[in-house]
């Protein structure tokens, strides 16, 4: 069937301009299609060489699931034709070539470790966001766009959660890309998003390493991650950080109860290094203990699927909650009301994570002199009272971040960091009314104006009784 | 095309108005019914009467085993179906029952089949409730798409092209395409007796260009249509079930 297509070819108007090569189940072309500009590239499934029904599966998965994907980190969807006909799905062509590029340099540089999982990480959590786990997550399947983001292709293996899963049913055995699968996934489990977590996970632990955590298994060997720990990649490779071990063993670990709730707090974690809460993760040289292990091997005998969860509610447990916090004289009542109004939220939203963040105002065109009259840096005295007021919330310390942004805009840099953390939720305080404010605008109502998320709007007890009377 | 597909009423007048009005905002450009216009609900007649109105209008409208019961035997229903097929037939004049004894048992369109309960034997009324009625049915219908009721809770089966079968419980309002490579078997949920726990009336629209299939919730006023189950002296189960969904 392969030898059919050549340079000129035109499969239902567009023309084959040239070969990409063979990807593992499909031929790749550069195509063209009259009036239509945008790069494009046809993937045509190789379907008649085996009776292996997976390649015929996971184009018809892709079919269903790429039409429905949209936004910065995925290849927009142009076209697809039948099985019976001529099955080919055409998209947008992502100039550049994949992350498999650079394994040929592995050990990376653990900064370009870092920020190559922050722009992942962002992706996957975009993904998620649109009920679908990707579930195939390796360096050959991840790519750049020119402005920086990380786009994820090749959906032949992934789940959307509004439509039937076509391959859970095909299959008996486990299938996947085995050095990146989740424990969960040899089990069979192909609903939850922390797997793409775990297999991000192995490819930061490869590029910052230099060798597999897994090694390359087969057959049998595959169910040995259910209870056999990766020897810790400082150990290979002594320039790794401790807070990006940590980081990086977290996401492997064989409980999904164990890794980060979501891709977008990972990428917390990987953009505030000096706030990764470090464990005897960091500090791990050598694998586990015999003893250790042989337990772990106990309970993996039995292990069976987990329990399904569901994507959106996986997410919806775990929400970035920003809380700008005011720590202006006077604004005591206000942050009460809203560590209030926070302890609420983690009541129903177990697994959220808290970014206190505070705007340190610089003036536009004088030049400000951050330091008091004592030498003391202001930015310093904000964050020891920002944690101050965080630690009154009694959650786990890694779940709680702390920045002081300085800039001239308030409510835009709030909104910005909002945006950049991929933030689920903003609670701001909101100072009573004046006709100054009414007149200037106030920095909560332009959050609630331009905010990317949701926003609550916090007033102390005392205005609100103010404005009662 | 947008075809909706509506089944199950059973005389629950309240529902219907509800799906039939959202439809209609939808843009849907033809009915499909799928039987049982009666039964278990207290407006008998006035289902039947909007059914028949608008098949005069040029929709499809097909029989269900309760339509059926009101001319022929009700032996095989259960006592609380069959009081209510008994309280039923006094509710309908001629005109009521000559339209429902009229209605086909199938209808096929293309590569399409609509049924009430089942394709390989559409007069037996065999539930599709699982995998293994639905690859009974892919096994011995030829159509590449087929929409059933009867089941009243909805569910959406497909066929690989190595005969495996894959069962969905679709979720409201989401488009899923049909692909062309696959058979399909569309369990439509009841407009007029939903039994999932939801009270919500359903119902289904299938875009026929697009092959893909959109699964539908439209809440309306289950309490009044239990209140007057209640008033014409119907069995207090069946207001009850229109009250939770079950």
């Amino acid at each position: 069937m392969r030898a059919s297509f050549r340079p000129g070819t035109v499969i239902d108007g567009f023309e084959l301009l040239e070969p990409l090569g063979l990807g593992g189940t499909a031929d790749l072309w550069t195509v063209r299609r009259e009036g239509d500009p945008t790069p494009l590239v046809m993937k045509i499934p190789l379907l008649h060489d085996s009776d292996d029904p997976l390649p015929i599966v996971s184009f018809e998965t892709e079919q269903m699931i790429m039409p429905r994907l949209s936004g910065p980190h995925v290849s927009r969807f142009i076209a697809t034709g039948n099985i019976e006909t001529q099955p080919y799905i055409v998209m947008e062509k992502i100039p550049g070539v994949s992350l498999k590029a650079r394994l040929p340099d592995v050990p990376l540089p653990w900064q370009e470790v870092v920020a190559i999982g922050v722009k992942v990480a962002s992706a996957l959590h975009d993904l998620h966001r649109q009920r679908v786990v990707h579930l195939d997550v390796k360096p050959s399947n991840v790519m750049f766009r020119e402005t920086g983001e990380a786009v994820l292709i090749d959906f032949g293996f992934s789940r959307h959660e509004l439509l039937p899963d076509l391959l859970d049913e095909e299959f008996r055995e486990p299938f996947g890309t085995t050095p990146y699968m989740a424990p969960e996934q040899v089990l069979q489990d192909r609903c939850d998003p922390r797997s793409d977590l775990f297999a991000l996970g192995v490819m930061l632990y490869f590029f910052v390493a230099g060798v597999r955590p897994f090694g390359t298994p087969k057959g049998g060997q595959i169910r040995r991650r259910l209870w056999r720990d990766p020897v810790p990649p400082r150990a290979k490779n002594p320039d790794c950080p401790p807070w990006l071990q940590e980081i990086i063993l977290r996401c492997l670990e064989v409980d999904p109860k164990e890794r980060y709730a979501t891709a977008a707090q990972l990428a917390l974690d990987l953009e505030h290094p000096d706030q990764v809460q470090l464990t005897e993760r960091a500090e791990r040289l050598e694998r586990d203990s015999g003893m250790k292990t042989f337990r772990r091997w106990l309970k993996a005998r039995n292990a069976r699927p987990l329990e399904s969860p569901n994507i959106a509610g996986q997410l919806s447990r775990a929400p970035i909650i920003l809380a700008a916090i005011d720590l202006s004289p006077g604004s005591e009542d206000l942050g009460e009301a809203q560590r209030v109004l926070v302890r609420r939220i983690l009541n129903i939203e177990s697994e959220a994570r808290i970014a206190c963040v505070n705007v340190l105002k610089l003036s536009r065109i004088a030049i400000d002199i951050l330091e008091d009259e004592n030498g003391q840096s202001l930015h310093v005295q904000r964050l020891v009272q920002l944690r101050h007021w965080g630690a009154s919330l009694d959650i786990p310390k890694e779940r709680m971040t702390y920045s002081v942004l300085e800039a001239p805009d308030p409510a835009a840099a709030l909104i910005d960091y909002a945006r950049h953390n991929n933030v689920d939720h903003i609670v701001v305080g909101a100072r009573a009314s004046s006709a100054f404010r009414r007149y200037l605008g106030s920095v909560s109502s332009r959050i609630v104006a331009e905010a990317p998320c949701s926003v609550t709007v916090v007033r102390s007890l005392k205005d609100r009784r103010a404005a009662g009377a | 095309m947008l075809i909706a597909i509506l089944t199950d009423i059973h005389g629950n007048r309240e529902a219907l108005s509800a799906c039939l009005a959202h439809a209609r905002t939808h843009g849907v450009d033809r009915f499909v019914f799928l039987g049982d216009y009666v039964g278990y609900g207290a407006d008998p007649a006035c289902v039947v009467e909007t059914v028949a109105e608008l098949v005069e209008e040029g929709a499809v409208a097909l029989l269900g085993n309760h339509d059926a019961a009101i001319e022929d035997s009700d032996e095989d229903m259960n006592s609380v179906a069959r009081e209510a097929i008994r309280w039923t037939r006094a509710q309908l004049g001629p005109d009521h029952r000559a339209f429902l004894a009229g209605l086909p048992l199938v209808h096929e369109e293309g590569s399409v089949l609509y049924v009430h309960a089942n394709g390989y034997a559409p007069a037996n009324w065999d539930y599709m409730f699982g995998p293994n009625e639905a690859l009974r049915h892919f096994s011995r219908v030829d159509a590449q798409i087929t929409f059933c009721g009867h089941v009243h809770v909805p569910m959406l089966y497909n066929m690989s092209p190595t005969a495996k079968i894959v069962s969905f419980a679709p979720l409201a309002d989401n488009d899923i395409p049909l692909l062309p490579s696959r058979r399909w078997l569309a369990v439509v949920g009841a407009v007029g007796q939903p039994r999932d726990g939801v009270p919500a009336a359903n119902y289904a629209i299938f875009d026929s260009a697009q092959q893909n299939l959109r699964y539908l919730r439209v809440p309306y006023d289950a309490a009044a249509a239990a209140r007057k189950v209640r008033e014409a002296g119907l069995p207090e189960k069946l207001a009850q079930r229109l009250e939770q969904g079950r």
